[in-house]
């Protein structure tokens, strides 16, 4: 993380330069830091409605019968996890909600399943196996219906735009399953998560 | 037919799940209301957490943009795509959608208007935006939130499954459209 961030901003500085934008350059660290705090506070009073709503879903046992629903294909998945844990129930409610395009609702629920996994993270400030896993299949964004694009299709008088469903349909599965399968690869081959001098990217 | 079923299922999806937690919630005799605002709670505690890793983020992704460095990729690239026969103006799309959902929205809407509904760029575009996510957003967010800094490998499995997604979609829509 520490070189993308490094790169992000001295590439942004001399690439800025070159083309004569470096005007622009400076004034879009302003608009951004803006931009991060407007999303960060829009997210506030969604986030306690879901953070409300998970609550109660979790003392009522909805998110233990989901993560015992599921249990055959997390145990593969997230090995560092307890079965029993609300951290499974909690993905599964999170890739449910990105796949039916419920992204308000996924973020805050995805969230509370990163807290959850955290309990279980032995160093706090680096990432475990089962949340680079998690992350794969969330930054993969499987999704059933496509609902924004569709509504840009509409909105130019495409005729049929659910024609798109299908194909989407079928490059969200091949992208999800090859996430899934990247993160297992990864996970075998990179710096194990106790070495603190390596594996910081 | 087929569309009617989808408008239903994305009106109704939210909805129902809502419904279904609080009946099987008051079923169990779970005192709603307590449990509701001791678990929103936190909802005000998150949103602060993140936005240290979210400026981080956002911040450096404004500046990659404004810099013009995203042109000089797509000149970088256009070449491979060529050979490929993917529509320049379908580049961009690509190349932004990992850094900003809102950005990579307006450009596809561009190309939308611009090449209209029967062109394949159009297709091709939609079905990239609809198959992919703003993975740069996802990790500050989500490892934001839980004071994460040294995420691994997750960057990098997340860009490559978004260039596996995009190689399937220009195989896949070669094929359908």
């Amino acid at each position: 993380m520490n070189y993308i961030f490094y790169g992000l901003i001295v590439i942004s500085i001399i690439i800025g330069a070159i083309n004569g934008r470096l005007q622009e350059v400076v004034n879009s660290i302003l608009t951004g830091a803006e931009l991060s705090v407007k999303v960060a506070f829009s997210l506030i009073g969604i986030m306690a409605f879901w953070l409300g709503i998970m609550k109660i879903a979790e003392d009522s046992g909805i998110v233990n019968f989901i993560s015992k629903l599921i249990k055959p294909v997390t145990k593969r998945l997230f090995k560092e996890i307890p079965e029993d844990s609300p951290a499974i129930g909690d993905i599964a409610m999170s890739v449910s909600a990105n796949a039916l395009g419920l992204t308000n609702a996924a973020t805050p629920i995805g969230i509370k399943a990163m807290e959850e996994l955290q309990k279980h993270n032995k160093d706090k400030s680096t990432a475990s196996n089962a949340m680079c896993m998690f992350l794969a299949m969330n930054t993969a964004g499987f999704q059933l219906i496509p609902a924004t694009v569709i509504a840009v299709l509409i909105g130019i008088g495409y005729k049929n735009p659910t024609e798109i469903i299908a194909p989407t349909l079928l490059v969200t599965t091949i992208a999800f399953i090859s996430a899934i399968i990247l993160a297992k690869v990864f996970e075998k081959f990179w710096t194990p998560q106790q070495d603190k001098t390596g594996g910081d990217t | 037919m087929f569309q009617t079923i989808m408008n239903f299922l994305s009106l109704w999806a939210l909805p129902a799940i809502i419904i279904v937690i609080l009946t099987v919630a008051l079923f169990k005799k779970v005192p709603l209301y307590e449990t509701f605002t001791d678990g929103a709670k936190d909802g005000f505690k998150v949103a602060v957490n993140i936005i240290p890793y979210l400026v981080a983020i956002i911040v450096g992704i404004s500046m990659f943009r404004a810099s013009g460095a995203i042109d000089m990729l797509g000149q970088a690239l256009s070449g491979i795509l060529n050979t490929l026969k993917v529509p320049p103006e379908v580049l961009p799309v690509m190349i932004v959608r990992p850094l900003s959902g809102s950005a990579a929205l307006g450009v596809f809407s561009d190309i939308a208007h611009t090449l209209g509904p029967d062109s394949y760029a159009t297709k091709l575009a939609a079905v990239m935006i609809g198959s992919s996510e703003t993975t740069f957003y996802v990790l500050a967010v989500y490892f934001g939130a839980i004071g994460i800094s040294k995420i691994r490998y997750a960057l990098i499995v997340g860009l490559l499954a978004d260039i596996i997604g995009f190689a399937a979609a220009i195989l896949v829509c070669r094929c359908m459209f």
